[in-house]
């Protein structure tokens, strides 16, 4: 007997998520996927980091052979275009006809576009698609002002892709008179709406957009006041409209605003046909959310693999970071006096609002609104959904225990085991704590398990918070230590290497550790030597990698390349030519670096040494490429010589690569400085960027290039040279300090709990009162620059080490080999 | 039991001219050999100077260090960090190579290396 068919006709998140649920419960079924789009189902969700590096693969739900291991045939580009539900049969776009047992409509939603005359002029985008997101980041690049027309959840993420894309003066018209009207309040509107604006949206409400001018392109946006905004380009995110078109013309019954009629079983009114995700209409109410659509996937798979399950109304509390501002809202957030009393928290200055409202009698929490700091969302929410009994004093909840004992019950381990903590995916409580109990103790395992915080990744600081209530209460400890030899995370080493002042590797090894080292904790700790006391690396050559060890990167056939410092990109013609000459001299390879300078490569061991010697001479200095230390600081030409150029870039530049070179941290360090927002430094690649503005620099952190590329965020505007210094000191050194050894600052940053907010706070804010030290400490490394190499060419001792047979010095690697290429030596491999 | 008298010894190098817990490289003929100055085990180690992996001459440029309950002596290539028993060449980093080692000794600052 054939397997029954069930196909599927969408491939969003909801569409995948279903067959996902479907394979894992039943083999028994053919699955055909009909997708509309041309490429696998991807995370919508997480749509505007598209612009912040994320590639399309990178957004993709599953692998490309995700499909073909299940046996799931997929039909991308090829959209249903017919259902003949007489003989359950559907029609595709590209002409096949198939039978089908059970039809899934998972067909979304598309943007609601509201009737405005001008919709058709170059410029107008919807906000839905990667396809759209392509076609805006395009017109962006020419555009100076943008505007987004909706002020809800999509909208603000439509509006930090243009800020993301670097638009200049970036718009919001919502028509209601405030942002968010269905998640939040005026007040919290309010409060999101000043935060927003320093973040430099410009945001106006109550507005009715009346017509959309220009002639072919567009110009402005005309409202029913008469008023006038322009603008280069307009993005429409004023909500969504379910694709319901297919259904219609089906015949099956749909809502008379849009929408699929379904029932608590998904059933539409076919009962072999299904609908789910945000093209179904259950209840007058179109979900538009992607938990609930898991949701009802879950309920199909029930249906059709013979188990009991029902759609219940769902739980549409949501906790967002829209342009890094954390947004929440849960339970009855709208309920007030005097069905409820309310407490509110307001800090006008922080930017943060909290309102909880809780029962007449004061024992239950019903819900609320969090802006600025939503870091009590997960609690509160499981507060509401599990009716746990409130604390005496529920203000605790939103403003923390203010002396005196800590508030009781607090955690997620007090929670029931059937609390749910992964609302995407329906991971209960108990479900994660018994997976660490069979031994998946890292939050990677258990997403692997049990498929918790796989979805929009909300709940993984509670999923981590359980893995460590758990193994605890087990009697076990967890600990994250650099290696088998210390039971240390870098951050305590840190810590106590400083207080003990110790200097040497042995002694600490001795003290703190056990056995005789390793590659990893060697190089981790002189790199925390070299940080904490800047002495001369090659004194403990042998626990330093072998890039430091030589003070070179060690290449191909074991050749090294030699990298000078170059500031800036900066070089005198003098300069140029000792170069040239060095590298005729001993023979080697010669190429522009990515960093802005000049690489020479195929030297052998035993001639750095007296290569350097005719460098330094010249009056060149290490670079620092073979470290993990500041590397260059890459500049545009700037307002030197550049029309466009606002400052001097290149000074500025030079200046900071002067003050940070030979600066040694967990991971290399790259900077850039641009002269004006065309970025031509690319700054926005580095772990610190800076780009001028009219009045003064915008300092960027956490960025890089590499395999896993990162655009760095915004720490600072507008600030001045010495302001984004002291900034710049305070936050490497806090990189520096608590970074795990090679790490970069964007994974840092990624694994700091608070994210940017937290690193803001304690940068700018200083609200750990450490920034003093900070400034201090990186004092104390600038003021002990020395040149590595000068010392190790003044040095007969540590000159000796260089060599490459200590029996035959004279000789060289006979086992390197050079071949010809383009005119240039290569090595011969 | 081990047969000593085929040992041939070879006068390597000083016991100075391989810095402390690191390593150094001689050349016997066409060999070359890495030489490993453990003094904080106070032992020496000597394995030949090429990394099977990726048949790189650098063996004698590695970290040296410890690993596991038995404290087994090792090394890492720089290149890609493949570590080596320094006491049986075995790899230990789950992989199929097998480096020569070769005896040591010292006497008065002078190292010995042992070819079979």
């Amino acid at each position: 007997m054939s397997k029954p068919t069930v196909i599927v006709v969408g491939n969003g998140m909801v569409g995948y998520k279903f067959c996902e649920k479907l394979v894992t419960k039943s083999s028994g079924f053919r699955i055909v996927v009909f997708g509309e789009e041309p490429r696998r189902a991807y995370d919508r969700v997480h749509l505007s980091e598209y612009f912040a590096g994320k590639t399309a693969e990178d957004l993709s739900m599953s692998s490309a052979s995700w499909y073909a291991d299940n046996n799931i045939e997929l039909h991308t580009g090829d959209p249903v275009q017919e259902i003949d539900r007489q003989n359950k049969t559907i029609h595709s776009l590209k002409g096949l006809t198939l039978q089908y047992d059970y039809l899934v409509l998972a067909t979304g939603s598309s943007a609601f576009v509201p009737d405005l005359p001008g919709l058709e002029k170059d410029g107008v985008f919807v906000y839905r698609t990667i396809e759209d997101l392509d076609q805006i980041k395009a017109c962006a690049a020419n555009a100076k002002s943008g505007v987004v027309m909706g002020g809800g959840l999509l909208g603000l993420e439509a509006a930090k892709a243009l800020l993301d894309l670097g638009i200049e003066q970036a718009h919001v018209v919502e028509f209601a008179p405030r942002l968010m009207p269905r998640q939040i309040d005026s007040a919290g509107s309010a409060m999101l709406q000043s935060k927003l604006e320093k973040l430099g949206l410009q945001i106006h409400l109550n507005k009715n957009t009346s017509s959309i001018e220009g002639d072919h392109c567009i110009t402005g946006l005309r409202f029913n006041d008469y008023s006038l905004l322009e603008t280069d380009m307009l993005v429409i995110s004023a909500g969504i409209r379910p694709r319901d078109e297919l259904a219609r013309l089906s015949g099956l019954h749909v809502g008379s605003r849009g929408g699929i009629m379904v029932n608590e079983r998904m059933q539409t009114s076919d009962e072999s046909i299904f609908a789910i995700g945000e093209c179904a209409l259950y209840e007058n109410m179109i979900y538009g959310l992607v938990a609930p659509g898991y949701e009802m996937a879950d309920v199909v798979v029930a249906q059709i693999t013979g188990a009991e399950k029902s759609f219940k109304s769902f739980d549409m509390s949501t906790k967002l970071k829209l342009i890094g501002v954390d947004v929440a809202s849960f339970g009855d957030a709208f309920a007030s006096e005097p069905a409820c009393r309310t407490i509110v928290f307001e800090d006008t200055h922080k930017g943060i609002y909290k309102r909880i409202n809780i029962s007449n009698d004061g024992k239950h929490l019903l819900g609320g609104i969090l802006i600025g700091d939503a870091e009590a969302y997960n609690m509160l929410l499981q507060t509401v959904n599990n009716k746990i009994a409130l604390p005496p004093n529920p203000e605790d909840m939103i403003l923390g225990a203010r002396g005196g004992e800590q508030a009781e019950g607090a955690g997620v381990m007090s929670l029931p085991d059937d609390a749910l903590i992964c609302s995407c995916e329906a991971i209960s409580k108990g479900t994660i704590c018994n997976a660490v109990n069979d031994g998946a103790t890292s939050l990677d395992a258990i997403k692997k398990c049990t498929k918790a915080a796989t979805g929009c990744g909300g709940c993984a600081p509670m999923v981590k918070d359980l893995i460590a209530g758990t193994l605890k209460a087990n009697g076990e400890y967890v600990k994250n230590v650099i290696c088998e030899h210390f039971d240390y995370s870098r951050q305590e080493l840190y810590d106590l290497i400083k207080i003990n002042e110790l200097k040497n590797y042995d002694i600490i090894l001795d003290h703190f550790g056990r056995g005789d080292g390793c590659e990893v904790c060697k190089p981790a700790i002189a790199s925390i030597l070299s940080s904490l006391w800047n002495d001369v690396i090659a004194k403990q050559g042998t626990i330093q990698d072998s890039n430091d060890r030589y003070l070179a990167n060690i290449q191909k056939g074991g050749t090294y390349s030699v990298v000078p410092r170059i500031p800036g990109g900066e070089i005198t013609p003098e300069k140029l030519i000792v170069i040239g000459q060095v590298a005729q001299k001993y023979g080697l390879y010669t190429k522009i670096t990515g960093g802005q300078r000049i690489d020479m490569f195929g030297a052998h061991v035993s001639d750095l040494p007296d290569i350097w010697e005719e460098l330094i001479n010249a009056g060149f200095e290490s670079g620092h490429a073979y470290g993990k230390a500041l590397r260059t600081v890459k500049s545009c030409v700037g307002s030197t010589w550049c029309r466009f150029g606002l400052h001097d870039s290149v000074s500025f530049a030079i200046e900071i690569e002067e003050r940070y070179k030979g600066i040694r941290a967990p991971h290399k360090l790259k900077g850039g400085v641009s002269g004006c927002i065309r970025e031509c430094a690319e700054a926005q690649a580095k772990d610190f960027g800076i780009i001028a503005t009219e009045k003064g620099w915008n300092l960027y952190v956490c960025g890089n290039g590499g395999s896993k590329p990162a655009h760095a965020q915004l720490l600072a505007a507008d600030i001045d040279s010495k302001t984004c210094i002291k900034y710049l000191d305070r936050f490497l050194m806090f990189y520096i300090k608590t970074a795990d050894p090679l790490t970069r600052t964007a994974t840092w940053l990624d694994k700091m709990e608070g994210g940017m907010s937290y690193l803001k706070n304690v940068v700018i804010n200083d609200s750990l009162g450490i920034a003093e030290k900070l400034e201090e400490e990186m004092q104390l490394l600038v003021d002990s620059f020395h040149c590595e190499w000068k010392e190790v060419v003044n040095n007969p001792e540590l000159r000796k080490r260089f060599n490459h047979f200590v029996n035959s010095p004279e000789e060289k690697d006979p086992t390197v080999k050079f071949e010809t290429m383009r005119e240039q030596i290569k090595a011969s491999w | 039991m081990e047969i000593l008298t085929e040992i041939e010894w070879m006068l390597a190098c000083y016991t100075d001219d391989v810095p402390e817990n690191g390593g150094a490289c001689v050349k016997h003929g066409n060999e070359q050999i890495a030489i490993y100055n453990f003094s904080r085990r106070g032992e020496w180690f000597a394995t030949q100077n090429l990394c099977p992996h990726k048949q790189q001459m650098a063996l004698s440029r590695g970290m040296i260090g410890s690993s596991g309950e038995t404290c087994e002596p090792k090394v890492a290539c720089p290149f890609h960090k493949k570590t080596f028993s320094l006491l049986s060449g075995e790899c230990l980093s789950g992989e199929d190579y097998q480096i020569k080692t070769y005896p040591v000794k010292v006497e008065d600052g002078k190292v010995y290396v042992g070819i079979v």
